[in-house]
């Protein structure tokens, strides 16, 4: 999976610099083509979202011509805390509320961010469910082997709220630190099931198989996107904003798994 | 008896001429300007974390269930991990630097990929070997019903996995500096291999020895990317320091730096406590 996600990040970062070349070779050409200057959009967003935003990268570079989007995918806190400790940004795009709110908290975003699509907790298990896992109850049968977020992250703190919610306490074998590990264990054989978002089963194509639990909605994720204070290109930012919450946005996202955003 | 205090002695007294040496050749004045950049760029960060501490709630940051549990997992993990690369690594160290072996380079560039790997791909590579489809991990599935991810002893394989070429690469230039000038002298008075090995060889190398030991758990208490991958996070059966440190950072940043200070509280005593030795074994 990460090695995976590796070689498309390489593969990625040499056609950005192929591009790059061809870019400059075009200005030396034609040096009087003065308003089309080759400006950068940098958006940090939340590693959920990785599939969904390289789709609107592409629309908004077809869209705005000269314009190169440049997307940093992480946890959600990690990116919450460059922004905190001045890394340069337009757009942050959280998987929680909660790592939102470190960044609103100090001031940093240029207007209050707004929702723009949902995510619920499913459970991940092998391929078949070998282990007839069907509800969150069944992830706590002993023998079984489960591997869920550390609660510090978004995705243990959303698992947190369905055990109390159901008040089924599981034992996990691990508390992975992000939910793509969880994902992870899973798709490599090393744990029966785990406890990731919709959309990363998804994104999985098949490698794990999903089984939903009405007790999920309890625990619904939201994901906040805003315009960051003094962002350097706030015009272009403001238009990703758009691209985001409108139509296209909203379709690729909830082909992807995501909910409909929180009004 | 007189053998062992000649052989380890008369390289002592050797150096302490060479320190009396040392004392009459002056330093080129420029080498100070990068001498006190390259401790500022290792003193600084430190001196960061101890401005960013938040003193008054240190206490109870440093004795949750979580830290302690953290701690003690560490430190018992790095124990184990380095008594495995002392008993592993030491007569591999040996093999390297005394072996007559067709395609022993090839073997020492081996020895030292865990060196030059980002230890998450060192987990990655144990848990394709040892995880539940693994080449070895599907067979003690079968054979024992033993799963290895996700335990204590994972840990402790991905530790003595980034540890052990510390200690060979430390004992090997120990072995080839002692040369073997002594075992052959031990041997034509006729001691056998086994005595010549106890009685010259060790006491030869033992400041090696000790640096490498010392190296190989300091690298053990830092591991991270190898556990993270391949054991999994779990207070008190695989969650070790940095990894807790790794986690508390999510929310709560002074109980993370509380805990890296503990860290680093402990990588000082574990220099502090070698030190004399340590030092003798890298001149």
């Amino acid at each position: 999976m990460k090695v995976r996600a590796l070689l498309g990040l390489l593969a990625g970062l040499a056609l950005l610099l192929a591009g790059c070349g061809g870019g400059s070779g075009a200005s030396a050409a034609s040096p009087t083509s003065g308003d089309a200057a080759p400006r950068t959009l940098t958006v940090l967003a939340a590693a959920s979202l990785t599939e969904t935003f390289n789709a609107m990268k592409t629309q908004f570079e077809t869209d705005n011509p000269g314009v190169t989007v440049r997307i940093s995918y992480g946890g959600s806190s990690d990116l919450a805390s460059q922004i905190v400790n001045g890394a340069p940004a337009d757009v942050f795009a959280a998987a929680s509320d909660a790592t939102m709110k470190t960044v609103t908290d100090k001031s940093l975003t240029a207007a209050p961010p707004v929702s723009f699509a949902t995510n619920v907790l499913q459970i991940a298990t092998q391929p078949g469910n070998p282990k007839g896992i069907a509800t969150f109850a069944d992830l706590a049968k002993p023998g079984l082997k489960v591997v869920v977020c550390a609660p510090p992250v978004p995705c243990g703190a959303a698992e947190q709220k369905v055990e109390k919610a159901t008040g089924v306490t599981l034992t996990p074998v691990s508390q992975e630190t992000d939910v793509k590990s969880v994902l992870g264990k899973v798709s490599s054989g090393n744990a029966d099931a785990g406890l990731v978002y919709v959309t990363d089963v998804t994104a999985a194509k098949g490698q794990v198989q999903g089984v939903s639990f009405p007790e999920a909605q309890q625990a619904v994720t939201n994901y906040p996107i805003a315009v960051v204070k003094n962002a350097p290109q706030a015009d272009l930012a403001q238009k990703w904003v758009a691209l985001v919450t409108g139509e296209f946005g909203q379709k690729t996202l909830q082909a992807a798994g995501f909910g409909a955003p929180q009004a | 008896m007189t053998l062992t205090d000649d052989a380890s002695q008369a390289p002592t007294a050797e150096r302490r001429q060479d320190r009396r040496h040392e004392r009459d050749v002056a330093l080129p004045r420029w080498m100070w300007v990068p001498a006190v950049v390259g401790f500022l760029v290792i003193a600084l960060p430190v001196l960061g974390l101890l401005v960013e501490a938040d003193w008054r709630r240190m206490p109870e940051l440093l004795t949750s269930d979580a830290a302690l549990a953290a701690l003690r997992l560490s430190l018992e993990t790095a124990a184990a991990s380095t008594v495995l690369c002392i008993l592993l690594g030491g007569p591999l160290a040996a093999v390297l630097a005394r072996g007559r072996l067709p395609g022993l380079r090839a073997l020492r560039s081996v020895v030292l990929l865990p060196l030059v790997l980002p230890p998450v791909v060192g987990g990655l590579a144990l848990l394709y070997l040892v995880g539940a489809r693994g080449l070895v991990g599907e067979g003690l599935r079968l054979a024992f019903g033993v799963t290895v991810p996700f335990t204590t002893v994972a840990v402790v394989i991905a530790q003595t996995f980034v540890a052990m070429p510390f200690l060979v690469v430390s004992l090997e230039g120990a072995l080839r500096t002692a040369g073997e000038r002594y075992e052959a002298v031990a041997a034509t008075l006729g001691a056998s291999p086994a005595l010549t090995f106890r009685r010259v060889t060790v006491p030869l190398v033992l400041p090696g020895l000790m640096s490498g030991t010392v190296l190989a758990f300091a690298r053990c208490l830092g591991e991270f990317g190898a556990t993270i991958t391949f054991a999994g996070n779990l207070q008190g059966t695989t969650q070790t320091l940095p990894l807790l440190v790794y986690l508390q950072r999510e929310t709560d940043d002074a109980g993370a730096v509380a805990l890296s200070l503990l860290l680093v509280v402990v990588a000082i005593l574990v220099i502090v406590v070698a030190r004399p030795r340590n030092t003798e074994g890298l001149r």
